[in-house]
């Protein structure tokens, strides 16, 4: 594509410059030399012009092929089968599973039957999130501002580290840890008997904040070590004592950071079906724990479609709110971060 | 104990950072009142003394005084000084008046918040941004950021305002108006500033006091003028203003100096070196060139530059190599510049010649 187009007229013959061989010009009856100029000058312009559309189409032939890849994938394996499924949230389930075509709202009037759900998941995963933060945060500002630069790489990696190993078999051992061998067992030892942990809301809050920490560590770490010392020396030198310096420049730079961080921990949470299914034990379920069983147990694909239509509009809806207080927040208060 | 007079007083400090020393020794007396300039190449630890007079720093060995108390341990926010910082470190998230009312709002006991606000825009009427409060730091530029950071400074009224290279980030046209809006500033406030700078013009322009370090010690304290011209050692010759060096001898028992080309020249009456081998430095403007035989030198230009009221020559000199001379624009006939190539003949008064040891 990028290949210069030959020029439709025929090249100029070996003699024209001369003025000589008046004969060989293709417009006959035109002295030749000012045909053949502007014959030159139109070839010229015309390559020109096709040299510069090649190069756009170039252009486009190289952005196309960065993009093609993963808006291919997201085509067919997420535009496609939302689509799909919300085709599927107004059909009825077949008698023998699946589902058969029909237009009716009936799955959407059955949501309230699966409200245990969608309230575990809006409570837990925003709760979740905030308490992730809670733990997140100073261990962040520990990591960037206060610990030994020499052994700061360390401590990251110790933060980073167990995240690479499975989240399965690290909520495994939690269900270890919680269940009746585990802790309960141990205050038995010390009289306290018949403490429930696992299958509570308390121990699925528990799994999410250790299973997402490092999520919530990484970026929070990312924004304040990029923080301008200076500003915390300005703040010093114009008698802000540390806890004022804190709160008056680290806090509020570190906002719009953290701010994002809640916002994709809570959407991912909101997806969360892991955890509540090891640690939760079909007691304290998430809309991911009731989609799996409908789609998969009692194979109603048009119920299923409507409660997975409904929760990504809730996440859509979430994260509107976040950006329009994110927004607000960076509105009021301008933020340099770079 | 420290003298009364004096707003800073450095006795014997040091600052090593592990095996590395910026700072070796240092004594040094600054009154109240005063502009004090410290001058010198970068790593000569200039601000490593300023960070310890604000705090940043604490010293490893010897004592800071500030206004006759002593410093050491103090925490920054303790200390009875303001800092503007090389780039201002302003508070982004904060408008112009926050900026200058975060200072105030960190006194105890609280001022109210009327008061804040009036003392803010009083300071911002001093750097003459008045109306400037409601915008945004990333809406100004950059000199009126420096402004911020100046009222931002002087806000709390401290007993002397360090400035850290201040004017580095200006253009020249700008960094010539604050300069003198610096030095006004300082007579209406009363307070002592302290200037880090490698600037040798800046220093020399705004200060009654310079302070020219290298190494991490303080070679030469003085007013500036006597900086420039009675130099203490060569390294100040060098770094301040433009030099002439030249290898020379002096002659033992005459009061004679011979240049390395073998002219003799009379030994100034002030200076004091023993015979053997030494440096002797000029200042390119005490040269003139002539084209009589009243000259002591003789040389071939070869380059000039032309500044408007002044020209620069640079003629390379037999047997001394290249000399840089400035002429002011009487000192040959002033439409008649020397050309490049010409036979020139080099004048000056032997008194203007500074002899350094070698």
């Amino acid at each position: 594509m990028s290949k210069v187009r030959p020029s439709p007229w025929p090249s100029p013959p070996a003699g024209e410059g001369t003025g000589a061989a008046g004969s060989l010009s293709p417009f006959e009856g035109e002295s030749d030399w000012p045909a053949g100029r502007m014959r030159a000058q139109f070839n010229t312009r015309f390559n020109g012009l096709t040299m510069r559309a090649a190069k756009n189409t170039k252009r486009n032939l190289v952005t196309a092929a960065l993009v093609a890849p993963a808006a291919a994938w997201l085509c067919v394996f997420l535009v496609l089968p939302f689509i799909a499924m919300l085709v599927f949230a107004f059909c009825e389930r077949a008698p023998e599973g699946g589902y058969q075509a029909a237009f009716t709202f009936a799955q959407f009037a059955n949501l309230p039957t699966r409200a245990a759900a969608f309230w575990n998941t809006l409570m837990l995963a925003p709760a979740g999130a905030l308490l992730c933060l809670l733990v997140a945060y100073p261990v962040a500002y520990y990591l960037a501002v206060r610990a030994n630069p020499r052994y700061r790489l360390i401590l990251v990696s110790l933060v980073v580290v167990p995240f690479w190993t499975s989240l399965l078999v690290r909520t495994y051992a939690w269900m270890y840890i919680l269940g009746s061998r585990g802790i309960p067992n141990l205050l038995a030892m010390i009289g306290i008997e018949d403490v429930r942990m696992l299958n509570t809301p308390g121990a699925v809050l528990l799994g999410i904040v250790y299973g997402y920490l490092p999520l919530m560590i990484m970026p929070i770490y990312v924004s304040l070590e990029k923080l301008d010392r200076r500003l915390l020396e300005a703040s010093a030198d114009l008698g802000a004592k540390p806890v004022s310096s804190f709160f008056g420049v680290t806090l509020p730079l570190s906002l719009p950071g953290v701010m994002t961080d809640v916002a994709l921990v809570t959407i991912l949470l909101l997806g969360e079906y892991l955890i509540p299914q090891l640690l939760g034990g079909g007691k304290v379920f998430f809309i991911g724990n009731a989609l799996v069983d409908l789609f998969l147990q009692s194979r109603n694909w048009p119920f299923g479609s409507a409660i997975a239509v409904t929760l990504v509009a809730v996440v859509v809806v979430v994260l509107m709110v976040a950006m329009r207080i994110a927004w607000k927040v960076a509105g009021t208060r301008q933020v340099d971060l770079v | 104990m420290t003298s009364d007079s004096n707003d800073i007083e450095f006795r014997s400090v040091a600052k090593r950072y592990g095996s590395v020393t910026a700072v070796s020794d240092i004594s040094l007396g600054v009154p109240k009142g005063a502009f004090v300039a410290l001058l010198g190449p970068s790593g000569c630890g200039k601000t490593t003394c300023l960070r310890m007079i604000g705090g940043f720093e604490q010293p490893s060995a010897g004592m800071v005084y500030i206004g006759g108390q002593p410093m050491n341990g103090v925490p920054a926010y303790r200390r009875p000084v303001n800092m503007v910082f090389q780039q201002y470190a302003l508070f982004p998230h904060l408008d112009v008046e926050q900026n200058v009312a975060y200072g105030l709002k960190q006194m105890r006991p609280r001022i109210a918040a009327a008061e804040i606000s009036r003392r803010a825009r009083e300071a911002l009427e001093m750097v003459r941004l008045a109306g400037f409060g409601k915008r945004r730091i990333h809406e100004m530029s950059g000199g009126q950021q420096q402004r911020v950071a100046l009222a931002r400074a002087i806000v709390n009224k401290p007993k002397v305002l360090l400035l850290d290279e201040p004017l580095a980030a200006l253009d020249k046209k700008l960094r010539t108006a604050m300069q003198i809006e610096l030095q006004s500033l300082q007579r209406e406030l009363g307070i002592t500033f302290m200037l880090v700078t490698h600037d040798q013009e800046e220093a020399l322009s705004m200060s009654d006091l310079v302070c020219v370090m290298n190494a991490g010690r303080v070679v030469q304290i003085g007013p500036p003028q006597e900086i420039y011209d009675r130099p203490a050692n060569l390294f100040v010759a060098d770094f301040v203003g433009k030099t002439n060096r030249i290898a020379a001898t002096i002659e033992p028992g005459a009061n004679a100096v011979r240049l390395a080309n073998g002219v003799g020249l009379a030994k100034p009456a002030r200076a004091n070196g023993t015979a053997g081998a030494a440096m002797v430095a000029f200042r390119p403007e005490s040269i003139s060139l002539v084209r009589d035989d009243t000259a002591t030198l003789h040389g071939t230009v070869t380059h000039r530059i032309f500044l408007g009221s002044s020209v620069e020559y640079s003629v390379e000199v037999d047997g001394l190599g290249d000399f840089l001379v400035t002429a002011d624009r009487r000192s040959l006939d002033e439409s008649d510049l020397a050309e490049p190539g010409e036979r020139i003949g080099l004048r000056f008064d032997p008194n203007a010649m500074h002899v350094f040891p070698a």
